[in-house]
């Protein structure tokens, strides 16, 4: 494939991301002091946080054993982890590492029933 | 500008990040480089798309030798969720200025929005050289894992299955961040709503337009019905 359209491939879908980025700089620059923006922009993050948790987990496969279990398991391991000690280090790379083990050694889809 | 305390910060707080993009990053560089295209695209792409899952279609589109005017509109459509975050960083934005400004909006990702709107710069440190300290090092995860991926090529034998999980847990901790920070359930339950109805009628693509989309016309209804004595602004 030649340079020139692997360059403009890449600069024109540099580009668009730029363009959704940037568009509501552009759109609402001079209203940062709206009432609503300032609503919104306090109710948008734990909304959006909650719809990101969403969006990683729905690709979770409930049908095939372990039934979601590895997911569940990891995800009830940082809640508990992060509301005793609040570090977000902590609480992420113990649910990682045990999510990792879970699906690494297909330990609860072994388990019978 | 760069005041001795934010770049320890930052690093603390760009680590989960890392966990999650460097692995994910490698995942995409291995990916194109096995559809046959050059290494070094996957290094640019990495420095001036910085766009996950744009750069994963990327893959595809490149393959089938997309016309660049299609490239442009899905990759617009596909993005289109980051409109959604600009318009809640506007006030956080608002003091910086320049080039800072510039690379700020460029580096607003998914997870870089996460832990901007998330965590504090340190104690007397200016805020605008800890959002760029934040957004420069969560780049640099993303670019390290699509060089180190497309350098290894296919002769990667680690076995890092369930790393992406990483990022996950770092949505679980931050949302129980948030409910720190603003107490209030709407917000959350609005979500989850607007996440169950997306998951049922917008397919798997638009999943997460369809629920921003759905999530932000709840919480407008829910501003207007606060808001019964509106004085209308000029």
């Amino acid at each position: 494939m030649d340079t020139l359209y692997l360059s403009g491939f890449v600069a024109v879908m540099a580009v668009a991301t730029f363009c959704t980025r940037a568009a509501p700089f552009w759109l609402l620059g001079g209203r940062a002091d709206h009432p609503l923006l300032a609503w919104l922009g306090r109710m948008l993050p734990p909304a959006v946080m909650t719809l990101l948790v969403l969006y990683c987990l729905k690709g979770t496969a409930f049908a095939a054993p372990p039934h979601g279990a590895n997911e569940l398991l990891a995800v009830a391991l940082v809640v508990a982890l992060h509301l005793w000690r609040r570090n977000a280090l902590a609480s992420i790379g113990a649910g990682t590492a045990l999510y990792m083990i879970l699906l690494q050694t297909g330990a609860l889809a072994a388990l019978p029933g | 500008m760069t005041s001795p305390a934010i770049l320890p910060a930052a690093l603390r707080a760009s680590l989960p990040v890392a966990f999650g993009y460097v692995p994910l990053g490698m995942a995409f560089g291995l990916l194109l480089v096995d559809s046959g295209q050059p290494g070094w695209l996957a290094t640019l792409m990495g420095l001036i798309v910085f766009a996950g899952s744009a750069q994963f279609l990327a893959v595809g589109l490149l393959a089938a030798g997309t016309g660049l005017v299609e490239v442009f509109v899905t990759t617009l459509l596909l993005n289109s969720r980051h409109l959604f975050y600009g318009f809640s960083m506007l006030g956080r934005f608002s003091e910086v200025r320049g080039w800072r400004r510039l690379y700020l909006i460029f580096g607003l990702t998914d997870e870089t929005y996460s832990l901007l709107t998330s965590t504090r710069p340190p104690e007397g440190a200016s805020r605008s050289g800890y959002y760029l300290a934040l957004t420069a090092l969560n780049q640099g995860w993303w670019v390290l894992g699509c060089t180190a991926g497309a350098l290894l090529g296919s002769a990667v034998t680690l076995d890092t299955r369930g790393m992406d999980f990483a990022l996950t847990a770092l949505f679980v901790v931050l949302a129980i961040e948030q409910w720190r920070a603003v107490r209030e359930v709407y917000p959350f339950v609005a979500a989850v709503g607007a996440g169950a109805v997306a998951l049922a009628f917008a397919g798997d693509r638009n999943f997460l337009l369809a629920a921003l989309a759905l999530t932000l016309l709840a919480l407008f209804a829910r501003y207007a019905a606060e808001k019964k004595t509106w004085t209308p602004s000029t």
